[in-house]
């Protein structure tokens, strides 16, 4: 690839040039310019002006952000960070973002639990097992889910995955009580609680991690899978040895992805969970609330309670924030992701 | 002096052509013992279910059949040919079921919404609102059409505001040198990662709680949808569209640069087109998201019964908050309409979806069927891009 | 350089699945001069095996690329495969060792057998095959991100070939590919830091740690400088009693250096590559029986 041409006024170093060495016969570097048209000047300035907007505008929204959620920190001060109940509209008001952030942070692991092996499983198939046709076939349905709105997999869920369920749910409670987060009340309701929220969100993050670990998993070289394969190896075995190392970081990197659109996911929580702040393991049962799902059922109330739903939407927009930044270092620090768009 | 090469022999008719094969890795008794598996494994799980414990519902049926037939072909597979080929075997298995499994839960999803709002679907949902409907009515009374209406007009409004400030912000970040690249990428960057519900939440407390009393045009209506719309697309199609032109080769730019064109010129006429079809994907794929979006409308548009065309002023609605609120409401009635929104709105996504891959689609593969090369650009192609004289600008003309 | 002689006499050909699961094969080498025996289980059976070719074809999709190529490669000897480029040499050396078949729109006909069995035959599997025909690429692939001594013993563990002594077999395999002394005491250092040459020879040491018994090899000094080329056509004339060796070159004097017999491919415009003809080395070079081979061997076009 060639260089990056230059037309700022940067002076091109002539090779035989030793820096320091002061040139024997006054041979200095010559400044290069180049006069602008007019067409270049208007073009550098539309463009220009563009990303100022822009980058005026979203940080604008970032302090403005702050600024509304002001008088909720003004009212509760740290204790917002550590309260767990809401109860907005009661003298004291006491409310805080933890049965929030609890309820968000189960629902996405549960998610991501489900996602990444079928994810990881789907893209392994794509980039190594299928052939021409239905590798073509496969990318676009990947796609497609991806581009289903979140609001038809809510009511899906809702009025219909959430029942079927149910049995398995109770099963679950019944026989594999030894793992606390199984435990079910003996009259607790089944069918709004955070697992099936996990297993409809999974659904939705499942494109994300599939479409990244398969950019990964293609960019792996085709001359360490062909060493693998004539040293003996069986084709899963070529797979675990090149394939997966290769692409850990893509792995890791798309499944942290999927986790910041597993935490910021609200319509279809705010249709499947109860959104009553608590804070409970057990994800089998009826119950719990996610900010993003909370945020819509509570919207409205006085000047207070929008304050402080915007300070709850601040939080986990500071935790979707660190989850892509995290996940887009990882993928450009390993060796698969260098090339990988994110 | 080359040696002449003696002339290949002639094909001369002797023994029959060789047989052609292709080994594959396979064989029948694999399929077979796949067959086997499968029907053990279910007979199995229906033992100890039906009989030996509670029922645990079909799904976790399916969970632990699948299971016990993963298990049971890789044990007899390892019995059969070593344990080294049997876990290659049974990984191919694994990976295979594994990845159609994807398909299961989209061909359900797609077909219960089919199934449930097909029959809602008649030209009177298209051309009426609800005006006069009351909850008692039945489905068939009343319609979407506001809600239609409401949908083009926010995301035709939020698409007027990306569209161009997206394009040019991605070209600023690929094709100029400014020192402010950095911060805007990080800003750009950071910001695709907001949830939705903070764009409506921002735009609701920053502009309809302060003013909304007294400016219509910052109370609950179609444009401060538009707008907290746009917060959410703009970072998405300015990623995408800066993908776009970063795979535009450079040598592209070059050849235009040599031939004496300024950069603008470059971009406008060279890069711009080359990258025109991967830009219109990606503003389709940004529209197919927007249309989709719930939760911010609720803060902005916030809804109404009736046909509102004025996206300036009053409550809107939009095809997502009808269904939203239609299906949340108890009365079978509602739900059902509901169901018809959904339909309708998961055919226009569907649709959105499929003319954005057809504008993306790969047309060298046309060309490489009919034995063409595919196409390079020539300095031919980019002299004819370029506009005005054909002559390229001396340097001493430059700059006028 | 020492020779690595087997302890354990030729066994009969095993590639056909035995009736019962995966037997075992045992073999014990002596590993290093003056060193305890080591044993590997799961592995090739000893020994330097015969191939030979019947009547092999190969397309590409529908394009034919070989006609009809029957070369015999016999044990303890070293094969060169010359001709132009383009005339399907590297097409044939991949059908040895069903290399051929990883391109999805590959297909061939007629017979390759592995001391006097078609390693085609349905139930064989290609991973058995390629356990014991090893391969050595022309741009060097070790695993860049594993260590010299997990590289060499990449094989082992692809094949679940177990050994008693990993350390001795490391050594052993880098001797034999004249790696060791380079080495020896940066075993942990990952295989992507050396030299092109080296990392060369690392594929070589990888090859032979599972102890194959033949050794195909794609043009190995195309991308090396002289003295890398040196060493390595030092390493083929000490391996040729154990391995069998088919080289791919387009060096002519390399092919007159290394080899013991040649055979040369030609493929004539818009027609499948064929052999020409084939025959010991010294005959081939001083006089061919064919046109086309001499004017090939003198340089006169290629």
């Amino acid at each position: 690839m060639a260089q990056r041409l230059r037309t700022d006024a940067v002076p091109d170093e002539l090779p035989e040039e030793q820096p320091g060495n002061g040139g024997g016969a006054g041979t200095r570097p010559r400044a290069v310019n180049d006069v602008p048209t007019r067409l270049d000047r208007v073009f550098a300035g539309i463009t220009t002006t563009a990303g100022l907007t822009v980058l005026t505008l979203l940080t604008l929204v970032g302090i403005f952000l702050f600024l509304r959620s002001r008088e909720a920190f003004d009212t509760v001060g740290w204790s917002f960070f550590t309260t767990f109940e809401w109860r907005i509209d009661s003298t004291p008001a006491v409310f805080g973002v933890v049965g929030l952030a609890v309820g968000t942070v189960l629902v996405a692991i549960i998610a991501v639990t489900i996602a990444i092996p079928l994810g990881v499983c789907a893209a392994l198939f794509i980039s190594d097992y299928a052939t021409g046709r239905v590798r073509g076939f496969l990318v676009g349905l990947v796609d497609l889910l991806a581009a289903i709105p979140s609001l038809l997999f809510g009511l899906w869920g809702l009025l219909l995955l959430s029942s079927q369920i149910v049995p398995l749910s109770a099963w679950l409670g019944r026989h594999l009580r030894w793992f606390p987060p199984f435990r079910v009340a003996a009259d607790a309701g089944l069918d709004n609680s955070m697992f099936i929220a996990g297993i409809v969100v999974s659904l939705m993050v499942l494109p994300i991690i599939a479409a990244v670990t398969r950019e990964v998993f293609s960019q792996t070289p085709p001359n360490e899978k062909e060493a693998a394969l004539a040293l003996g190896g069986t084709k899963w075995g070529m797979i675990r040895m090149v394939v997966l190392p290769y692409g850990r970081g893509g792995i890791i990197g798309g499944s942290m992805l999927g986790l910041g659109r597993a935490l910021g996911e609200t319509i279809a929580v705010s249709l499947l969970l109860p959104q009553v702040p608590k804070v409970t393991g057990r994800i089998l049962e009826n119950g719990g609330a996610t900010v993003s799902g909370f945020i819509v059922r509570r919207f409205g109330g006085g000047e207070l309670n929008t304050s402080a739903l915007m300070a709850a939407g601040l939080v986990l927009f500071g935790m979707t924030l660190v989850t892509n930044m995290l996940a887009s270092v990882i993928i450009s620090r390993s060796r698969s992701g260098v090339g990988v768009e994110v | 002096m080359v040696a002449a090469l003696a002339p290949a022999a002639e094909p001369t008719a002797g023994p029959a052509p060789p047989a052609r094969r292709r080994p594959r890795e396979f064989t029948a008794v694999d399929y077979g013992t796949i067959g086997g598996s499968a029907l053990s494994a279910l007979t199995l799980t229906w033992l100890i279910f039906a009989r030996l414990t509670d029922g645990v519902g079909w799904l976790g049926f399916l969970v632990v059949a699948y299971v016990a037939f993963l298990v049971l072909f890789g044990l007899v597979t390892a019995d059969r040919i070593g344990v080294l080929a049997a876990k290659d075997r049974l990984a191919t298995v694994t990976i295979t079921s594994g990845a159609m499994l994807l398909l299961a839960p989209l061909l359900w999803l797609v077909g219960y919404v089919l199934v449930k709002g097909l029959p809602g679907l008649r030209p009177s949902f298209f051309t009426h609102d609800m005006r006069g409907v009351t909850p008692t009515m039945p489905a068939s009374a009343g319609g979407g059409l506001h809600a239609i209406i409401g949908s083009l007009q926010q995301v035709g409004l939020a698409l007027l505001i990306t569209v161009p400030l997206a394009v040019s912000t991605a070209v600023f970040l690929n094709e100029t040198r400014s020192r402010l690249r950095r911060p805007v990428r990080i800003v750009v960057d950071a910001m695709s990662g907001m949830p939705s519900v903070v764009a409506g939440l921002f735009i609701y407390a920053t502009f309809v709680i302060p003013y909304g009393g007294q400016i219509d045009l910052f109370g609950f209506n179609g444009f401060m949808a538009a707008l907290a719309l746009s917060m959410i697309m703009l970072p998405t199609i300015t990623r995408t569209v800066e993908v776009v032109l970063r795979l535009v080769p450079d040598g592209l730019r070059e050849a235009s640069l040599s031939l004496g064109a300024s950069r603008a010129r470059t971009v406008w006429s060279v890069v711009l087109p080359t990258a025109r079809s991967g830009v219109t994907t990606a503003v389709v794929l940004g529209i197919a998201r927007a249309v989709g979006e719930t939760a911010p409308l609720l803060f902005t548009a916030f809804g109404y019964q009736l046909i509102n065309s004025n996206p300036f002023a009053n409550p809107q609605e939009s095809l997502p908050l009808f269904v939203f609120r239609s299906i949340t409401q108890p009365q079978q009635s509602m739900i059902d309409r509901g169901f018809t929104g959904a339909l309708v709105l998961m055919l226009v996504v569907l649709g959105l979806f499929a003319l954005a891959r057809f504008i993306g689609r790969d047309r060298t593969r046309s060309r490489r069927r009919t034995g063409q090369a595919p196409a390079m650009p020539t300095g031919a192609d980019i002299f004819e891009a370029l506009p005005g004289p054909g002559a390229p600008v001396s340097v001493a003309q430059k700059g006028s | 350089m020492t020779d690595f002689a087997t302890d354990v006499p030729q066994g009969p050909p095993r590639l056909a699945p035995p009736a019962a699961p995966d037997a075992e094969q045992t073999q014990t080498i002596n590993v290093l001069p003056g060193g305890p025996p080591v044993k590997l289980v799961g592995g090739p059976p000893p020994g330097a095996a015969t191939i030979e070719s019947r009547g092999a074809h190969a397309w590409f999709g529908d394009h034919l690329v070989l006609e009809d190529v029957h070369i015999a490669m016999p044990p303890g000897e070293v094969t060169a495969l010359i001709g132009p480029s383009g005339c399907g040499k590297s097409t044939f050396l991949r059908l040895l060792n069903r290399m051929h078949e990883l391109v999805p729109s590959a297909s061939l006909a007629g017979e390759i057998l592995l001391d006097g069995e078609d390693i085609y035959r349905p139930g064989i599997r290609a991973q058995q095959v390629r356990m014991r025909i090893g391969m050595v690429f022309q741009k060097p692939n070790p695993f860049p991100a594993m260590s010299i001594r997990d590289n060499v013993l990449a094989g082992l563990k692809l094949a679940r070939i177990k050994c008693s002594d990993k350390a001795g077999l490391v050594e052993q395999s880098l001797l034999r590919a004249g790696l060791w002394r380079e080495v020896r005491d940066r075993l942990g250092s990952p295989g992507g830091a050396l030299s092109g040459g080296q990392q060369q020879r690392l594929c070589i040491a990888r090859a032979l740690a599972v102890q194959p018994n033949a050794l195909l090899m794609d043009e190995p000094c195309s991308a090396l400088d002289p003295t890398s080329t040196r060493r390595i056509e030092e390493t083929i004339a000490e391996l040729r009693h154990n391995v069998t060796i088919v080289i791919v070159t387009h060096n002519m004097q390399q092919a007159y250096r290394v080899s013991d017999r040649c055979a040369f491919f030609l493929a004539a415009e818009n027609e499948p590559g064929r052999v020409v003809e084939q025959g010991a080395t010294e005959t081939m070079f001083s006089a061919p029986e064919d046109q086309r081979t001499l004017a090939y061997v003198e340089g006169r076009f290629g």
